[in-house]
């Protein structure tokens, strides 16, 4: 994979987690505070604290029905269609393929039949699940949660350990309100030092990506800590702990400071009044300690580094800005240097040729990587300095995401620069809805997957923040925000 | 689940590296009906060109990998979304174990849902599997779960390691709900705990 200069020498030190300490990591305690029990095989049973669930659950209620089982706790979960929801309307015909319309159709059913706490359609509550829990109040510090999808880590930002899971272990936790699992390897990943200007948590993710590789976290749950991650907001950290799952992490996470309390506190379902003190409390005692041990660490110097773009099929594809599309005749590694031709050649792309200037023909800000206020904010101040000149679509990660810009005057900058303002969903991030990128079409986005078919048939994703996303569609080719 | 124990079948070299989920089983067949199977959505987009027809390449399209029932893969095999449906699409397809130097964490675990032995080996050692398999097309390997190892063409042996929790039901082809049940009366202890301690959990307004 390639190597960021700016990037510090990786520091695996595998120490011994037999160490006898008295200390403890965040992840420790979450799960001892939800171990049930351990059995006999070493692996503990661990009681999930809230479920959220999507359209994409259906599957699971299915099972559960076929086996004459119901949803064990139903207060313990929560629910909102995001992934087939429409962004030209929140109607339901507005769907209009009959698959996705069944199964957000079957989600309402689903949670109807059980008295699960459901944000519909129509409901000023709806959004992708990964912006909703935080936002809503419903992800708190401590928390173990689970979803069926991959971005659950996102939770974690509040200092929740939130894993993403299939199907069947969907119906087991429906099922069960429980989950079997071996206790992960923990990585901490210390970012230190004040980000450049221009430079935001979406690069600070991707340069991680790229340092530690697509695989770098697997078995691992990673913890980010650091003066430049305790100084971020928590949107910042639900973009950085998005893409722990990139990395191949189970979960990633950040322990909980006063910034999470400011930004919890007054949320819908945040406790109140006497509750709000009895459970701060709690979160008081949930933070790592500072000579916790971690299995593996990682240090990124935050000071060097530049916008982040992705030039290739993997998250760890990702160079600064001003990198160059890497050349696989440089390639020594028979294996890696036909991933490259054959990346260079589905991206279209030459070897040695700068990502800066590359020519983009369409723009998407969206998905739950980045499409929350602030992330909206920063393309706005970007937009307002000129026109699209490519198709350009910015999807709300929740509906107030989308009311929130809209009191603040967000949609009207983004119309007069010529981008199309739509409802919140899921949208060309995975383009289950039907919003794609064309075969051979070349697409700058916040989203966090740049996989092959991914955002369509054909694909060809450039990841980056919404500040840079913004200047591509002003452009119409990847550009520098900070020039 | 299928019990699973050993496995003695056509093994298919994929050299490629980060196979995600979307290349596995693409996000727009996702909302089909789990009776109809998934074989036809594996690797979709890889094995048939916009009119449906075979890419001749592409090793699931060639014989004898056509009865393939083990893949011999690279690095980072299955990593992306959860999608339960890519694991789904291997195994209808008729492959019951992927052999990788590492596995999406998500997938791993989907994985062995289905019956489908996710096997762990150094990325040399499936440099190894991938280049004899391309010597010896349609050989059949065996992959041992008892006994935790896989036999090479050249005859070799190479041990895996599994969780025995994991290969437990793997072996007996069952799945965790029954057993998790049997737990009740710790589980129920837990809950009520859990709802006194945390109460402000569980006093929201809708």
């Amino acid at each position: 994979m390639p190597d960021c200069a700016a990037l510090q020498s990786m520091t695996p030190t595998s120490r011994s987690s037999t160490i006898v300490s008295m200390s403890k990591t965040l992840y420790e305690r979450i799960w001892e505070a939800h171990s049930i029990l351990e059995g006999e095989d070493g692996q503990t049973l661990l009681h999930v604290g809230r479920h959220i669930a999507h359209d994409g659950s259906y599957h699971a209620f299915e099972f559960l029905r076929q086996r004459g089982l119901r949803v064990r706790r139903p207060d313990q979960m929560f629910a909102t269609p995001d992934h087939g929801v429409s962004s030209s309307s929140h109607e339901l015909a507005a769907i209009t393929d009959p698959e996705q319309r069944r199964v957000v159709e079957l989600l309402e059913k689903n949670t109807q039949e059980y008295g699960i706490v459901h944000f519909a359609l129509n409901d000023s509550r709806q959004g992708i699940v990964h912006v909703v829990g935080p936002e809503q109040g419903i992800t708190q510090p401590g928390l173990l949660m689970a979803c069926g999808d991959s971005h659950t880590s996102t939770h974690g930002a509040l200092g929740a350990l939130a894993f993403g899971m299939g199907a069947s272990d969907i119906l087991h936790v429906m099922a069960t309100q429980a989950i079997w699992q071996r206790r992960s390897k923990t990585m901490r990943i210390a970012v230190e030092g004040i980000l450049p200007l221009g430079v935001t948590a979406k690069d600070v993710i991707l340069a991680i990506i790229a340092k530690i590789g697509a695989n770098g976290a697997v078995g691992h749950v990673i913890e980010f800590t650091g003066s430049t991650i305790r100084s971020m907001s928590i949107e910042e950290r639900l973009t950085v702990c998005n893409m722990a799952i990139e990395a191949g992490a189970r979960a990633g996470m950040v322990s909980p400071d006063d910034t999470t309390y400011r930004y919890l506190n007054g949320r819908p379902f945040a406790p109140k009044g006497a509750q709000w003190d009895k459970a701060l409390a709690y979160w008081h005692t949930l933070p790592s300690d500072a000579d916790a041990v971690y299995d593996t660490e990682v240090a990124l110097d935050a000071a060097v580094l530049s916008p982040m773009v992705t030039w290739g099929n993997s998250p760890e594809d990702a160079l600064p800005i001003d990198g160059k599309v890497p050349d696989p005749a440089a390639e020594t590694n028979i294996e890696r240097r036909a991933y490259l031709l054959r990346t260079l050649d589905y991206m279209g792309l030459t070897p040695g040729m700068p990502l800066s200037g590359l020519v983009v023909d369409q723009v998407f800000i969206g998905s739950c990587a980045n499409a929350r206020i602030e992330d909206l904010r920063a393309a706005a101040v970007v937009a307002r300095r000129g026109r699209a000149v490519v198709p350009t679509l910015v999807v709300p990660g929740s509906t107030q995401v989308k009311l929130a810009a809209e009191a603040e005057g967000l949609d009207r900058v983004f119309r007069e620069a010529g981008f199309l303002w739509a409802e919140s969903s899921c949208s060309m991030c995975v383009g289950m809805n039907g919003d794609l990128v064309g075969a051979g079409k070349r697409c700058a986005s916040t989203s966090n997957r740049n996989f092959v078919g991914r955002q369509g048939k054909g694909s060809r994703t450039h990841l980056m923040s919404p500040a840079m996303a913004a200047a591509a569609a002003l452009t119409g080719h990847i550009t520098d925000v900070r020039k | 689940m299928e019990p699973f124990n050993t496995l003695t079948g056509i093994a298919a070299p994929l050299d490629r590296p980060n196979v995600d989920t979307d290349q596995l089983m693409p996000a727009r067949y996702m909302r089909k009906p789990r009776e109809g199977g998934f074989q036809t959505f594996l690797f979709r987009d890889l094995r048939f060109d916009d009119s449906g027809n075979e890419i001749p390449d592409f090793v699931l399209n060639q014989e004898p990998y056509r009865q393939a029932r083990i893949l011999v893969a690279d690095r980072n095999f299955g990593g992306g979304s959860s999608r339960e449906q890519a694991a789904w699409s291997l195994s209808d397809f008729g492959i019951r174990c992927v052999v990788a130097a590492d596995f999406g964490d998500i997938f791993y675990l989907n994985a062995l849902k289905c019956g489908l032995l996710p096997v762990r080996l150094s990325i040399d050692i499936c440099l190894i599997l991938r280049r004899q398999l391309h010597a010896h097309p349609g050989f059949k390997m065996t992959v041992d779960l008892p006994q935790q190892r896989v036999q090479a063409p050249d005859g070799q042996y190479y041990s895996f390691s599994i969780d025995p929790f994991h290969k437990r039901r793997l072996l007996e082809g069952l799945d965790d709900i029954g057993f998790t049940l049997t737990h009740e009366t710790a589980m129920s202890a837990f809950e009520q705990g859990y709802r006194q301690r945390f109460d402000w959990l569980f006093d929201y307004e809708r």
